[in-house]
């Protein structure tokens, strides 16, 4: 009990210093916000234009509500991205690193307390963009399922946490440009799951991919939940597929990234760099 | 020689060689393919006594960093071992994790973030509780002299002697029974190196820690360390207590002998060169 309060505390200590850093960044964070806004409003204006571009009468409200579906998982997996490659990142550049890799915690301590607070920054930000698009556009979204929408994010999150301690290997190993290369991770994941489209009209292979990425149970999930509003009894199948896929992704991140440490850690890799 | 039993800290045939780009890297060359092997540290073995200072001197480059990492779990030696309090270090890395703090030549801290903030991070990560931790950090940083209102400030308003002395409280906070000091003076004016080096005097004095000292200050390692071992091209050349190093090496006009005559004279080389600031990785 005593073992389980000390990694407790010492997560929560991840959780902490990101927020104290989010508030002397707020300057960052409402250029980041504005971005992410505008980012979401020019995606869901191609569902707006589309009747405009074919000529072709279709539902303009659905199709802005399925890109935006889209845009808001994009933008969850890449705050769930960033933030625990930044794990790795952004201690090298403060020159913190060594201190925090010193310390006595669990590397799954380490990477949950990260995590934590990613979810946590991610889930508000998506939020947010869902609340100003759907303003904008007047969307009516008194059918739709948003517990099962969110239910769906959360899900997803494990899975997104375990490739993310993965893809935060690359900037422990790549000290220069590993960072940016977690983002080829995140857009080809996106790519094969149907960002923004259905995943029917990718080729036969990259189906056979779809079909193990925990992103495409997410959108399928959501989408359901929010423009179909399926309860969220329906939405079991997805579930339980997220928790599985999330369920090995944990661990198996947590064990590829002891592995890449112990390689940083015999060639040199944790010092600070630049 | 101190018995074995009850060491702080045993060194056995450590060697650590980092590969180093030397001209371009092709894919399909085995051998030659534009990386060398640098030894940074070769063969060191010494013991520490529990309640010692103990220093190492060295030029920039001698291996002084890379043996401190190689102590503080950053480093896994390429060969030899390595106990901390009868832990040894690959094995029981969590263990040794608990009883040590390190104290690098740069404070490295999130500028942007309070002393306070910073403090409180890094005894969380210890298992502080959040009430105790904020207690004793202010006890510290007022003790090592920074004034109340700079504890909540960014660290980025503070000199570096003032960050510097924030990066030894942390090192002080958790309690560690051994602290390794990475050349914790470099760069600091002479006010900002005497305080430090007076915390150090006192940490000896009045606590139950063992310290390492790494530094390339002469007067600093005579002062504050019982033995010293003096590093060069990352081997041991010579380790005793000051008094016994300057036996070492013969009075010639009747001058009296100082660390840096018993360096050149054992190395052939001058401590530090006009150019030499910051130590090595």
């Amino acid at each position: 009990m005593l073992r389980v309060m000390y990694e407790i505390r010492a997560s929560y200590a991840f959780v902490e210093r990101n927020f104290n850093l989010v508030k002397r960044y707020w300057g960052w964070e409402v250029v980041w916000l504005v971005y992410s806004v505008a980012n979401a409003l020019a995606i869901t204006f191609i569902g707006a234009g589309t009747e405009a571009i074919t000529g072709q009468k279709i539902d303009t409200k659905y199709m802005i509500l399925y890109l935006l579906v889209g845009t808001l998982v994009w933008h969850y997996l890449s705050i769930v991205f960033d933030n625990v490659s930044e794990l790795i990142a952004w201690e090298r550049w403060e020159g913190t690193i060594e201190y925090t890799f010193m310390a006595p915690i669990s590397r799954f301590t380490h990477m949950i307390g990260q995590t934590l607070f990613s979810l946590v920054y991610g889930l508000l930000h998506t939020s947010l963009i869902l609340g100003v698009v759907v303003l904008f556009f007047r969307l009516d979204l008194s059918k739709a399922n948003l517990f099962g929408g969110l239910l769906m994010l959360v899900a997803g999150s494990l899975s997104f946490v375990g490739l993310g301690i993965v893809a935060s290997v690359l900037p422990l190993l790549f000290p220069e440009r590993g960072s940016q290369m977690t983002h080829v991770i995140q857009a080809l994941l996106l790519l094969f799951s149907g960002v923004y489209f259905p995943v029917s009209v990718l080729p036969g292979w990259m189906q056979v991919l779809a079909r193990i990425s925990p992103a495409t149970y997410v959108l399928a999930g959501m989408r359901a939940s929010l423009l179909d509003g399926a309860s969220t009894g329906s939405l079991f199948g997805h579930l339980g597929r997220l928790v599985l896929i999330g369920v090995a992704a944990i661990p198996l991140g947590v064990a590829i990234f002891r592995q890449a440490e112990k390689y940083a850690k015999r060639t040199g890799k944790l010092k600070r760099s630049g | 020689m101190y018995a074995v039993d009850g060491m702080a800290l045993e060194v056995s045939s450590v060697t650590k060689q980092f590969a180093k780009n030397d001209g371009p890297r092709w894919p399909w060359k085995r051998n030659g393919n534009g990386r060398k092997l640098v030894v940074a540290v070769d063969r060191i073995s010494f013991q520490v006594r529990r309640g010692e200072v103990f220093g190492i001197l060295g030029p920039n480059g001698s291996g002084k960093s890379t043996l401190v990492r190689c102590l503080s779990t950053l480093l896994i030696p390429d060969q030899g071992h390595i106990t901390i309090f009868g832990h040894d270090v690959q094995r029981d890395e969590m263990a040794v994790k608990r009883l040590i703090h390190r104290v690098s030549v740069e404070a490295s801290f999130f500028k942007k973030l309070t002393p306070m903030e910073n403090l409180l991070y890094g005894a969380r990560l210890y298992g502080m509780r959040a009430r105790e931790a904020r207690k004793r950090i202010l006890e510290v940083l007022e003790r090592l002299g920074l004034k109340k209102e700079a504890i909540f400030q960014p660290m980025e308003e503070m000199s570096r002697g003032m960050q510097q002395k924030v990066a030894i409280a942390r090192a002080f906070l958790t309690e560690p029974i051994l602290l390794l000091l990475d050349e914790p003076t470099t760069g600091l004016d002479p006010r900002s190196k005497r305080e430090v080096q007076a915390f150090i005097e006192d940490l000896r004095d009045n606590h139950d820690a063992t310290i390492l000292l790494t530094t390339h200050d002469m007067q600093e390692a005579e002062a504050l360390c019982d033995r010293i071992a003096i590093l060069d091209d990352g081997r041991i050349v010579a380790l005793d207590t000051p008094a016994g190093l300057k036996a070492l090496v013969p009075r010639t006009n009747g001058h009296e002998l100082t660390l840096e005559d018993v360096f050149m004279e054992l190395t052939g080389k001058q401590l530090v060169k006009e150019d030499d600031e910051v130590e090595e990785a």
